[in-house]
């Protein structure tokens, strides 16, 4: 059984195959850059429509597979931007009444946590996902993945984004605030935000910016300002792995790939004895293949929509959707 | 004795003739708050340092707000611990769900009017989830731990305490979480008085300003 899945919540569109038992046949992307400024959903949704053709193509090449052998769709229905979403939604509509095949919607941030726990096989993780899009700490209780923390305005990804545009780092900010805060020294204090189990990134991103105009060392603030706001992310993380007793501990997202922050949340995970996991750059990041994964799981259980149901849900939360794959 | 070990804290629970004087009685909780690797030195003392010397401080003013709270018997900065009155109850997270529906509502209420009382008193909790609350024998409802709250008597401020109520009922008593949280309101409006739905309607103002928040979301007034 093949289930061919789509991606297309904001920057990133990919197509994905990936069979019944977890094998990979396929993940191609492409990603739209923007050639000033962050994102503009209408022109990365141009994007998508304009780029959905390729990106097929080459995963039923890569995947060695026929569009014909394409057993059913899934596609991520939410959360994201809008007109992206609503772009990778008609190509999967538009395939699935094709084929004749049945089509799913999935949730984006189940779908990170579900190809976490397939490449690395961790069983029952306390998920920290982080993106520029998304910043969440998720664990599974009582038939739903629920949120025990979650950024109340903008994502830790966007904070370190809009502060490297500021400041005038290339896109994307994040990696260059991370190698410049690697020379880093001195601390300069900044905002340190938890408000119970969530966070708040937006006033110490203008901190971080009015210090820069001030005049402070930039080294010394990318330093700081990665100290500050991963020592939030990894003490509300903390909270969750404390209250939920789990013993698996999980990294993903875009801002997965940052080094400071997977040493920071390993120490914490073994403070606790817990074991730690960081799925491997292609899965961290948004892709098709997380979305095919998610499908299939739900399709085994029972779970799908008719074309008319398959509405996009922009703020579509993770606690809102039912996980019959899971049991406990 | 550890007695629990927190995300912040370790709760050690000890005699009182071992850590205060030899000629008390009873038992005390000593909160100490251990340093943490993962962030650097200069956010953990600061963090630590701040917290318990404010911590001290709310659990004082609560007590004259009309809050339950443990007595403070010494607070050391140098060593980060706070040695408090032990408080013997239960959790209120591992009775809500059991209770009957009456019994729950009565139990919210008196939750609500005591968020309501931190609030007039210009304090907010900063963490209020089920956890943090102990029912004792007698009825009452102890507030067991500020170490995330704060002085501030803004709109914001009390409307994301509220709000943060609410995200704790739906993380951990996701089954009762509407009538509960219904029931935590009707008591924090009775004894907040004049202004309580200027609080309410902020707490609806940041659930549609957050990132995660469906279109179809109720109100509450």
């Amino acid at each position: 059984m093949l289930c061919l899945g789509i991606e297309g919540t904001a920057h990133t569109f990919g197509v994905g195959i990936v069979d019944s038992r977890g094998k990979v046949l396929a993940n191609a992307l492409k990603t739209y850059v923007p050639a000033k400024g962050g994102i503009h959903p209408r022109e990365a949704a141009q994007f998508h429509a304009a780029n959905a053709r390729v990106v097929l193509d080459e995963a039923l090449k890569v995947a060695s597979v026929s569009i014909e052998d394409i057993d059913f769709l899934a596609f991520s229905a939410g959360p994201g931007l809008g007109p992206c979403l609503r772009t990778a939604a008609t190509a999967a509509r538009a395939l699935a009444s094709w084929l004749d095949v049945p089509i799913i919607s999935v949730n984006h941030c189940i779908a990170h946590v579900e190809i976490g726990r397939l490449t690395e096989r961790a069983k029952d993780p306390v998920t920290l996902y982080v993106s520029g899009g998304n910043t969440q700490v998720i664990a599974f209780d009582a038939g739903r993945y629920r949120v025990f923390g979650e950024t109340l305005d903008i994502p830790v990804g966007n904070c370190l984004d809009v502060f490297g545009r500021e400041v005038g780092l290339p896109y994307p900010g994040g990696p260059t605030v991370e190698r410049l805060a690697r020379e880093g020294k001195r601390y300069i204090p900044l905002p340190y935000v938890v408000k119970g189990m969530d966070l708040s990134f937006s006033g110490l991103m203008t901190d971080a910016v009015r210090k820069h105009r001030a005049g402070a060392d930039l080294h010394d603030l990318c330093y700081s300002l990665q100290e500050t706001a991963f020592a939030a992310l990894v003490e509300v993380t903390e909270r969750a792995v404390a209250h939920t007793e789990k013993k698996e501990v999980m990294l993903t997202g875009g801002v997965a790939a940052n080094q400071r922050l997977r040493e920071m949340l390993k120490l914490m995970a073994n403070e606790h004895k817990a074991k730690f996991f960081v799925p491997p750059r292609e899965y961290c990041q948004d892709c098709g293949a997380m979305i095919a994964w998610t499908g299939i799981l739900a399709y085994k259980h029972g779970v799908g929509q008719k074309l008319r149901e398959t509405g996009v849900k922009q703020r579509w939360r993770t606690d809102q959707v039912d996980i019959p794959w899971r049991t406990g | 004795m550890l007695m629990k070990k927190g995300a912040e804290a370790n709760l050690y629970l000890e005699p009182f003739a071992r850590v205060l004087h030899r000629a008390g009685e009873g038992k005390v909780v000593v909160k100490h708050r251990i340093a943490k690797r993962y962030r650097i030195l200069e956010i953990d003392k600061q963090l630590r340092e701040s917290r318990t010397t404010l911590e001290s401080k709310l659990f004082a003013d609560a007590k004259r707000a009309g809050v339950p709270t443990p007595l403070v018997y010494e607070v050391d900065r140098a060593g980060m611990r706070i040695v408090m009155e032990f408080i013997d109850g239960r959790q209120v997270k591992l009775v809500l769900d059991k209770l009957r529906p009456k019994a729950r509502r009565k139990l919210c209420e008196l939750i609500g009017r005591q968020v309501a009382r931190l609030h007039r008193a210009g304090i907010v909790h900063g963490d209020l989830t089920t956890s943090n609350m102990i029912l004792t024998r007698e009825g009452k409802v102890y507030f067991v731990d500020f170490g995330l709250g704060e002085y501030n008597p803004s709109l914001e401020a009390r409307g994301v305490d509220l709000h943060l109520l609410r995200r704790a009922l739906q993380s951990i008593h996701f089954r009762v979480t509407d009538e509960a949280y219904r029931a935590i309101l009707s008591g924090y409006k009775r004894e907040f008085g004049g202004g309580a739905n200027e609080v309410i309607e902020r707490v609806e103002e940041i659930e549609r300003r957050g990132r995660y928040v469906p279109k179809e979301e109720r109100t509450w007034r």
